[in-house]
């Protein structure tokens, strides 16, 4: 018998008395969703942003030190980067970007999080996590108060890819003191346009 | 009138019965009438505590014949207590006479507030007092909320004690970590046990308690032999004997 | 091993300060898993929804896996089952080996500690990586886990700039935490950069959509799947959950329960393989379909791994994951440990004053104090409990069976205490009184006092 037999013939043979699934509990939407969001990305270890339009945003990139550094890659439509991420036939030679910004579908009120759905980060995944620095653009529109009310909207498609990205990489590894900049981004800019 | 059984746990019948006595006064002032079933010994505890419970059983088994019949049964244990309404029914079955039992029986505290129900003391306590509330208290009777779940804050014991003249129930930094005395794990686990029971006197002593109240003699007890062989002056009181004299309006 | 926790904790506390250093350290994230729950006004609510969503998943387990592997081979990933460690290390070094795979970064996974992955691949010709920064300082000191979700909260910042300057190249003296983890960022991006493989552990596993999430705070599983094109995922049966719309349930709990934090960094869904790469996922029984089996020990098995129970257990902060003969420590190994190997871990349930802590901050309500005591009865049941304390416990119920025994024991014990307190240094009392005093013993018991206090008052005397 393979394994796989012998392991479900065992989970059915434990005869668990069925149990039903519970619902589940309504969450308690809490303020204005991008007032708390903008709040909960700078709880986070993220730099949170309000521009007006695509203008705003023109400008909030241009005024951000992160951006102005010479290898940056943008997946945000209207935003141009210097690296061309479709020339880029490997992920290793994204190696020393410095910056990427990247589009996310929903913003979370709650914790800051950004959900950044598979297409939007273009051939390479790696693209949100081996630059020093990231940028995230999201619609006001878009921002959702809760993970219950996040998952209810995202795009997932089977097969797929997505993430949640709250703030930049951080750990508190070495003696519970929080370092921001692990492996990941150092840094995390939310722009939140509308 | 209502019966109330009178349940001493074994060890403050030996080694704290002024605490016995003054939950006795505290009944009797309330104009119950009270029975103490002079054939009790040990609820099965520690026994069944210790993964013994073959010899739990048939002590659980006497309590249960002891104690049927009365309205009540009330002791001054929150852990003790909690064997009876939590743990009987695994230890004998759910029979009507557990599970009857198991409903009918309180801590001191439980019983003046949700049976008699009683909104008043008047008595006097002028110290400030640090309030131990026990592991069993909280977590097992639900006597009050804890600390870990996110329930709106309520506290039976504190509902009496605050009441009385001049206390002050001083605010502590871990306001309901355990002791470490936890029966036997007291001796098999004795560094850890003491280093805990330590910590909490530290605690109080940094919130200014001059004395440290507790419903359960067992963590009480842990406690004052840690202070006084540490040479700290911080005496131990239980509720019972802090309400002893005051008069508990319903 | 009825005495391992015991003695190990006894030299844990030989060194109180650091001892109290351990203890403040976790007590410090206790209080911040506080804060984060307070902010979530149906915490409670959730944590019952968990439970439930465990409770029912555990019930329909094979189905559900079932549906799983369904979905998932058709998002292009490769399913594979392991009936025990070993045949999940066969696997797992299968395909590497297909690969030409001699250099592998790997993530957080308790279940690959437990199959002893990395000495396997070690022995043949494999280096593993570890890249969660804690993990990473514990794999270089050769050392286990402390902690299932801060590897490394046991070393002080001084004793990680020693090892880093031994191991890494640092400068003698560095002890700044941001200093030292920048350093481990620019060692262990050389290993991203090199990797061949990135092996993750499986947060959640979702049926319906045939995906996993893996959720880090650092990036290291992102940095470890988003470069090398081979990525192998091990999980535990248990892992499995219905739906997609559960993890808004699971998300709200896990890191606020585990740091305080609302959400960690990175909460990465995976549901095909990289363009050009292949995906494995291996599903590892291991014991876990016989806890299944029994309706008391099945609740364990929902357990997410968020560590919440080690960081209010007063006895684990005072004597650290070391002490626990279990590789996961604190309530939740201590119970899982027990379910699996209780004579092998006979001290574990006996390792806790059963305060109840633990219970109440799990995210997915496993009754962890109860499922010790009932490890307790089975220990008493298989002869495990000490010699010593049985007949003890013998004695004790022999003479509380009998009233009038209870009584003249009860006198003549506080009749010795009171005429030779030296005596009372034998047995388990000796025990006591190396660190306290003995209670005063009272002239008389309460029966006595009773009697004076109801006398003549017509007072029923049963």
């Amino acid at each position: 018998m393979n394994a796989r037999d012998a392991i479900l013939g065992a989970l059915r043979a434990a005869g668990a008395t069925p149990v039903e699934a519970p619902a589940h509990p309504a969450p308690v939407p809490q303020g204005e969703p991008v007032a708390r969001f903008l709040e909960s990305v700078k709880a986070v270890g993220g730099s949170p942003y309000r521009v007006p339009d695509a203008a705003g945003l023109a400008a909030g990139l241009a005024a951000l030190p992160a951006w102005s550094a010479p290898r940056r890659a943008s997946l945000v439509p209207g935003v141009p980067g210097t690296v061309d991420l479709a020339a880029v036939t490997d992920p290793h030679q994204l190696a020393d970007l410095d910056v990427a910004a990247i589009p996310g579908e929903l913003g979370v009120a709650e914790n800051g999080a950004v959900w950044v759905k598979g297409e939007s980060l273009g051939p390479h995944r790696a693209v949100f996590v081996i630059p020093e620095h990231l940028v995230l653009v999201v619609s006001a529109a878009d921002v959702v108060h809760d993970m219950q009310a996040a998952y209810g909207r995202l795009t997932l498609p089977r097969p797929g890819y997505g993430l949640f990205i709250s703030g930049p990489s951080k750990t508190a590894d070495i003696e519970q003191s929080l370092v921001i900049g692990a492996h990941g981004a150092r840094s995390c800019a939310v722009f939140v346009v509308g | 009138m209502a019966q109330v059984g009178l349940f001493i746990p074994c060890y403050v019948d030996q080694f704290f019965p002024r605490v016995g006595l003054a939950t006795l006064r505290i009944l009797r002032g309330l104009g119950l009438s009270v029975v103490y079933p002079r054939e009790q010994t040990c609820c099965g505890q520690p026994m069944y505590n210790t993964g013994c419970t073959r010899e739990a059983r048939p002590l659980a088994e006497r309590f249960v014949r002891l104690f049927s019949g009365f309205e009540a049964v009330v002791a001054p244990s929150a852990s003790c207590v909690s064997m009876v309404k939590v743990h009987y029914p695994d230890l004998l079955g759910e029979t009507p006479e557990v599970k009857a039992l198991a409903l009918r029986t309180f801590d001191l505290s439980e019983y003046l507030v949700d049976v008699i129900g009683v909104t008043r003391v008047e008595g006097d306590y002028p110290r400030k007092v640090g309030l131990h509330r026990s592991c069993h208290g909280i977590r097992e009777l639900r006597e009050s909320s804890s600390s870990e779940r996110m329930d709106a804050p309520f506290d039976k014991t504190r509902q009496l004690l605050s009441q009385l003249r001049g206390i002050e129930l001083v605010e502590l930094e871990r306001p309901d970590e355990c002791c470490g005395f936890g029966g036997t794990f007291a001796v098999t686990e004795e560094a850890v046990s003491c280093m805990m029971g330590r910590d909490r006197i530290a605690d109080h002593v940094r919130a200014g308690a001059e004395v440290i109240a507790g419903y359960d003699m067992s963590c009480l007890m842990h406690l004052d032999g840690l202070a006084r062989r540490d040479g700290t002056a911080l005496p131990v009181v239980h509720v019972a004997e802090m309400l002893e004299k005051a008069r508990l309006v319903r | 091993m009825i005495h391992f926790h015991p003695e190990k904790a006894r030299a844990f506390a030989q060194d109180d300060a650091r001892a109290h250093w351990h203890d403040k350290a976790l007590w410090f994230v206790r209080v911040k898993r506080d804060r984060g729950a307070a902010t979530v006004p149906e915490w409670e609510r959730l944590r019952e929804a968990a439970a439930g969503i465990k409770a029912h998943t555990l019930s329909r387990l094979a189905g559900y896996l079932e549906e799983f592997e369904r979905n998932a081979t058709a998002n292009g990933m490769q399913v594979h089952w392991a009936r025990d460690g070993e045949e999940h290390n066969r696997i797992v070094h299968g395909i590497l080996e297909r690969h030409g795979v001699t250099r592998m970064v790997k993530s957080k996974s308790m279940l690959t500690e437990e199959c002893h992955l990395n000495p396997y691949l070690e022995a043949r010709g494999i280096e593993v990586v570890d890249t969660d920064l804690g993990e990473r300082i514990v794999q270089l000191a050769g050392e286990p886990p402390s902690h299932i979700v801060m590897p490394a909260i046991h070393r002080k910042k001084e004793e990680i700039g020693e090892l880093f300057h031994e191991k890494l190249g640092t400068p003698a003296g560095l002890s700044d935490p941001t200093l030292l983890t920048e350093k481990a960022r620019q060692h262990l991006r050389e290993k991203f950069l090199g990797a061949q493989a990135g092996l993750t552990g499986v947060n959640f596993a979702i049926a319906e959509t045939g995906g996993f999430v893996v959720v880090t705070n650092e990036g290291n599983a992102d940095m470890g799947t988003t470069l090398p094109p081979v990525h192998v995922a091990s999980m535990g049966i248990e892992k499995v959950i219905p739906r997609l719309a559960d993890l808004g349930v699971f998300t709200r709990l896990l890191a606020r329960s585990a740091t305080g934090q609302p959400v960690s960094s990175y909460t990465t869904h995976f549901h095909a393989p990289l363009p050009g790469g292949e995906l494995h996922v291996v599903i590892v029984d291991n014991g876990r379909s016989r806890m299944l089996a029994d309706a008391h020990r099945r609740q364990a098995l929902g357990c997410i791994r968020c560590g919440a129970c080690l960081n209010t257990c007063p006895v684990y902060r005072r004597s650290g994951g070391y002490s626990y003969s279990y590789l996961i420590p604190g309530p939740i190994g201590s119970v899982l440990g027990g379910h699996r190997d209780l004579r092998g871990h006979a001290s574990l349930p006996f390792a806790s004053s059963l305060c109840g802590s633990c219970t109440d901050v799990c995210p997915v309500k496993v009754d962890l104090h109860h499922q010790l005591l009932v490890l307790r009865q089975e220990a008493g049941e298989q002869g495990l409990v000490p010699l010593g304390k049985r007949m003890g416990m013998k004695a004790a119920s022999f003479a509380m069976a009998r009233p009038g025994l209870f009584r003249a024991g009860g006198r003549m014990a506080r009749w010795l205490l009171w005429a030779a307190p030296g005596l009372a240094r034998i047995g388990p009392a000796g025990a006591w009184l190396r660190g306290r005093e003995l209670p005063v013993p009272p002239r008389e018991s309460f029966a006595e006092l009773y009697d004076r206090e109801t006398a003549g008052s017509g007072e029923d005397r049963s």
